[in-house]
């Protein structure tokens, strides 16, 4: 343990006196909420939420609900990690969604496979030039989209005075309508059996964690990390430190953007088509995770450690809902709540700190 | 090697209309500590603003170390050798005091473009070093400086001066809203600073204070500068008879 102490001004780094780290308490919550439907599903429907109950299967816990709680939440994570990072620097994504939707698209096409049970592949976007690519070219064409897409969200957030909000509003509009655009309408099918294994099974959820992993270490190791937290705490201070502000944020965004584009080609991957509506919300239940695990949507504070529970917290809710048999309404109006009951709280944590 | 760590000629800064500045020339010598005094809206820190590169001079020049540089940012003049306690601290409260200290000019241990790896145990350990320098107070140094005392972040922002090797340091009101024994401690730090030959512009209110630590007090009034008074020759009431404009600058020669 480091312990420095000096007579002068009794300045010490002291590991142990650190505050609390307020994953902390987003870990907490997470505990209660799985406690509570356990406790509700004992009581009313005599069913375990956590625990198996099956006889004819030997395990403790009820392996087949943990595994969907975490794959229905890994996809809408990925685009969770870059909508962390935007917000901590003090800027909001409303366009993920609809890059994945375009991307999916897109990739989807250079993804086709020639032929369907002997049959030229109906859905077909391209001619034959474009069938039974290598899975690079989908891959690279789809974080392509991204790319772009969120190089324009941020030069438009750095170079012009528009704010983030409306900047990304137009792109979520434009990415939407592009998706429709590019098909007239219509799915795109088929794909070959190597872009088909990238999200087969529990892939999504082993890219979710890698690249959460992955992201913890640039934010928290990184001189780019360090910059998230300075810009979006404050931009001026920053800028006068000498932090290239603008930069900062181009780059922000592009990596935002690229999480999105490379959700779009688990997601695609896993359903085996690609629809103009695809990603439709995804953006509002990214940001509901990375709020629930204490971003601040004021900029400046949160971590990757904290949305990732923060999406295991929405994926508990939905499950916990499913599994108590309420509608799937009755989701949608929950995650409202939730969503709203983040950011409240968020606000009230502001408003603490501060006074 | 001249005598003379800083000069500007004709410096002069308009906000559209406004001419918050105006034909500025100064000089400060090597080890000379100078007070920058004069009412609110004097252009006191549109001044400091020019000669530390947060903003381009409409017009004039500065000449630091000998050499004439126009600094296109206040990283430029930070590595030029030019340290400055803006008056508005320029700290950012999520981020502890390493971290502050070294806000865009961080250790690595490994340079990759935006993806560096810092060094945050170096950038730890010259925190310390700097904080021991000046003798600052400080709780815990890997706290946030979110929750921390007026006096505390002044001394952060001071000590940021002192983590890095410099030819001059520039504060803006440093002590503008501490407390009597805070005060105290900035006082301390800046009279290290002349112990240790470093020169100083000093930008105060505070006539008891620029009387006890500075060796020259030059007087800004609507954006010029109206008197250069040498400690021994001059008095608090003439000082403020410059500042209120009862006197005005027709004794007032040059440079110092
Ligand atoms: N960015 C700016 N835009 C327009 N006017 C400004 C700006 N900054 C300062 N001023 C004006 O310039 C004058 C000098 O301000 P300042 O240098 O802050 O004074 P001081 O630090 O001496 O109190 C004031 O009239 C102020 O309103
Ligand atoms: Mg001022």
């Amino acid at each position: 343990m480091v312990q420095t102490q000096h007579g002068i001004g009794g300045l010490s780094y002291d590991p142990a006196k650190r505050s609390r780290p307020p994953e902390l308490n987003v870990f907490l919550a997470l505990v209660l909420i799985t406690v509570a439907f356990e406790l509700i599903g004992r009581l009313f429907l005599g069913d375990s939420f956590l625990f198996n109950t099956r006889d004819n299967v030997d395990a403790i816990f009820n392996w087949q609900r943990l595994n969907i709680i975490i794959l229905q939440v890994s996809i809408i994570g990925i685009i969770a990690l870059g909508v962390t990072q935007v917000i901590i620097s003090g800027g909001i994504d409303l366009s993920s969604g609809s890059i994945v939707g375009a991307t999916a698209m897109v990739a989807m096409s250079f993804a086709q496979t020639a032929m369907v049970n002997g049959n030229p592949n109906p859905k077909a976007i391209f001619g034959d030039w474009a069938m039974d690519l290598p899975v690079l070219v989908p891959v690279l064409v789809g974080l392509g989209c991204g790319l772009a897409a969120g190089m324009v969200n941020g030069a438009l957030v750095a170079f012009t005075r528009i704010p983030p909000f409306i900047a990304t509003l137009g792109m979520m509009v434009f990415a939407r309508g592009f998706s429709r655009w590019w098909s007239n309408g219509n799915p795109v099918s088929f794909p070959t059996e190597g872009y088909a294994a990238i999200g087969k099974g529990m892939m999504p959820v082993l890219i979710f964690v890698l690249l959460a992993v992955l992201f913890h270490l640039i934010l928290t190791q990184t001189k780019y990390g360090k910059h998230c937290y300075a810009v979006g705490s404050n931009e001026q201070a920053s800028r006068m430190s000498g932090i290239k502000v603008a930069n900062h944020k181009v780059l922000v965004y592009t990596i935002a953007g690229m999480l999105a584009a490379l959700a779009a080609i688990v997601l695609s991957s896993k359903n085996l088509t690609a629809q103009a509506g695809m990603g439709v919300m995804y953006e509002l239940d990214a940001i509901a995770m990375a709020v629930i695990g204490g971003v601040s949507l004021q900029g400046g504070r949160g971590s990757i450690l904290g949305t990732v529970l923060g999406a295991l917290i929405f994926g508990v809710i939905i499950s916990g809902f499913t599994f108590l048999q309420l509608d799937a309404y009755y989701q949608e109006m929950v995650k409202g709540v939730i969503i709203v009951g983040a950011v409240v709280l968020d606000q009230w944590r502001q408003g603490r700190s501060r006074g | 090697m001249t005598d003379t760590i800083l000069e500007t000629r004709g410096l002069t800064k308009h906000y559209g209309g406004v001419h918050a500045l105006s034909d500025a020339s100064f000089t400060l010598r090597r080890g000379e500590h100078v007070a920058i005094m004069g009412d609110n809206g004097a252009g006191k820190s549109t001044f400091v603003r020019q000669i530390t590169g947060v903003e381009r001079p409409t017009r004039g020049q500065i000449i630091f170390d000998g050499v004439e540089h126009t600094f296109e940012s206040p990283i430029e003049a930070r590595e030029a050798g030019i340290e400055t306690v803006f008056q508005n601290l320029a700290l950012a409260d999520d981020l502890d005091v390493p971290s502050n200290l070294f806000l865009g000019r961080e250790k690595f241990r490994f340079r990759l473009g935006p993806f560096s790896i810092l060094d945050k145990k170096a950038m730890r350990e010259a925190s310390l070093q700097a904080l021991v320098k000046t003798g600052v107070k400080i709780p815990n140094l890997m706290n946030t400086i979110r929750n921390m005392s007026g006096g505390q972040r002044q001394c952060v922002a001071i000590a940021r001066t002192a983590a890095f090797k410099s030819k001059l340091v520039i504060m803006d009101e440093p002590t503008a809203a501490l407390g009597v024994q805070e005060t105290a401690q900035v006082e301390n730090i800046i009279r290290t600073l002349k112990e240790a030959g470093e020169p100083l512009i000093l930008i105060s209110h505070n006539m008891r204070q620029v009387f006890d630590l500075v060796d020259r007090v030059v007087v800004f009034r609507r954006g010029r500068i109206v008197a250069n008074l040498r400690k021994q020759e001059t008095s608090g009431e003439d000082v403020v008879s410059y500042i209120t404009g009862a006197k005005t600058g027709s004794e007032f020669e040059g440079a110092a």
